[in-house]
């Protein structure tokens, strides 16, 4: 642990001053409103999504989190009267713009769902589809891909054997870690997940988190969780929304532990939501 | 009368409703079965049809029936399909999706006597084509498109919301989405729903009367080169089919032997139209089975 | 995949991205839509035209198109065409065909639902759908073999009347008004049955004054859809009704209706000729009343959403 730290300080020092600036923030949210119709269900919240780390969403059912996830790649559109206002920069781009084109967007900010939706297709049909569509054609590069982000989704050991089985005989645990495989595939720089474990049992729960916080060395996580002990477990900096509202966002730690603001406090220790 | 009498005499004459029902169809099937069956042989089914003479066949019909569905499901499926992605995926709810449900609503509530009087307007009259197959097949196609519209349409809306977002998720354009995701899970149903189209296909006849019309050329069937005069496989030649066939050996035919004729046609073309129905009934509950013991 | 290209150039929308096979495949089913709108609009107008020829070309008067009872379209010194007896004879075959089939098919679905509902469904609904799948030229021709013989030696008549016409169509849209009104008595909700139970009613005072009403719009499309169905049918009407072109006076005298003297008769008469045209303005006739029956229905479900 202490060589791990030693490790990091060491590198932060020899990268230049301005790609470390530049590397900190993978997304900056500004003024974000989110509406169905006339309904708003996202009030102008603000905030910067650090790079390489995970950044947990809580906060009671229909306060809003998973709107705003939805929103980060585009998803939202499929939902007739939703629009958004706002910015969300990424790359300095605004991703809400008109001119995005989504589906490039989308390979670069994944998205894995609350409930697992594995494709009625093998283990390897749910993952090469999308490659050959990106335009990886050769079988042994796609062979490679497959088996890199199985191994990076911590399930390879488990469906090696039967990579050509129908993906739903795997439980649900199992499902899940493929769901990120599939979206790993596509080399996200962010991923976001919506409640990933919500459905899964305790042991899969714990695979699915483990999994989470190594993926954060090569990618950008976002986590939608009900779950505050998850929250606490995995993620580096917590974000509390409330109707709408973004009412604190800071270090998870600080927000577990001496939150600033009153209702954050009373959400936690379980008083409503 | 109180009101437990009237309850006991209510419910004895639904029953007597239910028993109607199910006798008006046991006899339906019984009197087809029974003289149709009569009248089925090798022969019936392989022998040219007679104009005058007792003692002919419905080879020729039976061929033109399947040759015109056959070719009105080549029109009707890849349209229908098309129609029925534009208005689960693309429609946005709005004027023109109205509009479009509103076409759907009047074509499907078309009789098909008006169907066969447009396409004898359009695909006999207009087009000089005179009556040939192709033009029975479009004006069958008018008739059929709402109902495949309609198929295709809820079996897109009943695939899981999940499955499209998943691969929408992953940077997969919409089209390629409905490609290689939704149509495959909504194939199932599509497939239900387009035999149960077919039988009803195979069963029509007034709008087939004025656009595929009333006579068959002699046909040869050796002969497979689709441009002669002769081919069965010619779209542009006459064809009685055999729902037309029962119709007018009934109304203007001159054939001594118009009863066995029909009832012969009439069997034939029930058996059809019951396979078919089963087929769809054999294919929903496999699917079914698989979907179920997959989980 | 390499992230070597800054991000306007791999995110913003290119010419390349607006060309790719999404446009394509949207283009393709739009365009299926568009038939789809573009048939509907040609049967409308080319029906439309068609069918005011009798009147715009050959000065056939409207009125007495409609009004008089006298056809003989092939008298050359005084020529006839009132349709009012196929008219008459279309509604009549309607009316009475939906007053024999509503009572059996609403009495059919109540079995389904409320008397039996456990094995009542499994027996009645493949029945109801085998009845769906037989062509209307083999009703027709039961009908013509069996229901005319039998009528004319039972009841009276030549055989050939309004009643077997009634009597064939309500069998045709019998299953028509039982699929309806199957379903919209069982998507009742439970409420309404368990609130009237708990009173002490019995099930057929709950059919009667809480079931029956609460679904009466659904029932109401049901026959009317029916209705809609027998007004059109042509081949199996045609070949029992006797088609002759006097007004009827009995149930059992021979009758016509729009649809079976166009049968009859289109093939027979000279494409562009004046009877060729009046039969034309008897297919507008069922055009017009095929629409008026969608805006039957369409009021019918606005009164249903507004309840």
């Amino acid at each position: 642990m202490v060589t791990a730290l030693k490790e990091r300080k060491t590198v932060d020092m020899t990268v230049p001053l301005n790609r470390q600036i530049q590397s900190e923030n993978i997304l900056t949210v500004k003024n974000l409103e989110i509406f169905y119709g006339e309904k708003r269900a996202v009030n102008g919240i603000s905030m910067d999504i650090e790079k390489n780390s995970v950044t947990a969403l809580i906060g009671p059912s229909g306060c809003g989190k998973s709107t705003f996830l939805r929103s980060i790649n585009r998803m939202n559109d499929l939902i007739p009267g939703a629009r958004a206002e706002g910015e969300i920069l990424y790359e300095e781009l605004n991703i809400l713009s008109e001119d995005i084109n989504v589906v490039a967007l989308r390979k670069e900010i994944g998205m894995v769902f609350q409930k697992p939706n594995p494709f009625p297709k093998s283990i390897y049909g749910n993952i090469a589809p999308a490659l050959k569509f990106a335009g990886i054609n050769k079988k042994s590069k796609l062979d490679d891909i497959v088996e890199e982000s199985l191994r990076k989704a911590a399930l390879w050991d488990e469906v090696k054997d039967r990579l050509h089985k129908s993906a739903l005989s795997l439980s649900g645990g199992q499902q899940q870690r493929l769901c990120i495989a599939r979206t790993i595939a596509m080399k996200p720089t962010v991923i976001l997940l919506d409640e990933p474990s919500s459905a899964l049992d305790p042991i899969s729960n714990a695979k699915v988190e483990d999994l989470i916080v190594d993926l954060k060395k090569d990618y950008s996580i976002i986590i939608v969780t009900h779950n505050m002990q998850q929250a606490s477990r995995i993620s580096d900096k917590t974000a509390f929304f409330l109707s709408g509202d973004l009412i604190e966002y800071d270090k998870t730690e600080k927000i577990f532990t001496n939150p600033s603001v009153q209702k954050t406090e009373e959400y936690i220790s379980g008083r409503f939501g | 009368m109180n009101s437990k009498t009237a309850d006991r005499l209510a419910t004895g004459v639904f029953i007597l409703i239910a028993t109607i029902i199910v006798a008006i169809l046991a006899g339906l099937f019984f009197y087809i079965f029974i003289n149709g069956f009569k009248n089925i042989s090798l022969e019936f089914l392989t022998s040219p049809s007679s104009n005058v003479r007792a003692g002919g066949g419905i080879r020729d019909q039976l061929f033109n029936s399947v040759y015109i569905l056959f070719i009105t499901m080549l029109i009707t499926v890849p349209l229908g399909i098309g129609g029925g992605i534009y208005m689960a995926e693309y429609a946005r709810p709005g004027k023109v999706t109205d509009l479009i449900r509103t076409c759907i609503e009047v074509l499907s509530s078309l009789p098909s006597i008006v169907i066969g009087m447009f396409g004898l307007l359009v695909f006999v009259n207009t087009t000089g084509w005179g009556y040939t197959i192709f033009g029975g097949a479009l004006a069958l196609t008018i008739f059929n498109l709402p109902t495949m519209v309609r198929t295709t349409e809820d079996a897109i809306r009943a695939v899981p919301r999940d499955l499209k977002e998943a691969s929408l998720a992953l940077g997969i354009t919409h089209w390629h989405t409905i490609k290689t995701v939704i149509l495959p899970s909504a194939f199932p149903s599509i497939l239900t729903g387009a035999i149960l189209a077919a039988g009803r296909v195979f069963g029509e006849a007034a709008a087939l009367l004025f656009t595929a019309g009333l006579s068959t050329p002699r046909l040869d069937y050796t002969n497979w080169n689709p441009f002669s005069e002769q081919s069965p496989l010619n779209i542009f030649r006459p064809a009685e089919t055999l729902a037309v066939h029962i119709w007018s050996v009934n109304t203007q035919g001159l054939i001594p032997d118009v009863e066995e004729v029909s009832s012969g046609a009439a069997a034939v073309l029930v058996i059809s139209v019951l396979i078919f129905n089963l087929a769809a009934r054999w294919i929903g509950s496999m699917i079914h089975k698989r979907v179920t013991a997959s989980k | 995949m390499e992230k070597i290209l800054p991000a306007k150039d791999r995110l913003l929308k290119s010419k390349t991205s607006r060309l790719d096979g999404e446009s394509r495949g949207k283009l393709i089913v739009i365009l299926c839509a568009v038939i789809m709108i573009s048939a509907t609009i040609a049967i409308t107008i080319f029906l439309g035209t068609k069918g005011l020829q009798s009147f715009t070309k050959n000065g056939v008067s409207i009125l007495e198109f409609l009004t008089s009872t006298k056809w003989n379209p092939t008298d050359k010194a005084n020529p006839g065409y009132g349709v009012l007896p196929f008219i008459f004879g279309s509604f009549a075959v309607t009316f009475l065909s939906a007053l024999v089939a509503a009572p059996l098919g609403i009495g059919g679905a109540i079995f389904m639902t409320e008397i039996a509902p456990s094995w009542g469904r499994k027996v009645l609904q493949p029945v109801v759908e085998l009845l769906v799948g037989i062509p209307s030229v083999v009703y027709g021709f039961i009908g013509l073999s069996v229901l005319v013989p039998f009528i004319r030696e039972n009841v009276g008549g030549l055989g050939f009347s309004l009643l077997t016409g009634t009597i064939v169509l309500a069998i045709m849209i019998l299953p028509t008004i039982t699929t309806i009104a199957t379903d919209a008595i069982s998507s009742l909700p439970s409420h309404l049955r368990e609130g009237s139970y708990a009173l002490g009613a019995t099930r057929w005072q709950t059919i009667r004054k809480v079931l029956i009403p609460a679904a009466m719009p659904s029932l109401l499309t049901a026959i009317i859809l029916g209705m809609a169905r027998a007004f059109g049918e042509a081949l199996a009407v045609q070949m029992v009704i006797g088609n002759v072109r006097n007004l009827p006076t009995s149930i059992l005298d021979a009758s016509a209706t729009l649809t079976t003297i166009i049968t009859l008769n289109m093939g027979h008469t000279t494409y562009g000729s004046v009877e060729n045209n009046t039969l034309w303005s008897m297919g507008l006739i069922l055009l017009i009343m095929s629409f008026a029956f969608i805006l039957l229905i369409r009021y019918l479900s606005s009164r249903r959403k507004l309840r």
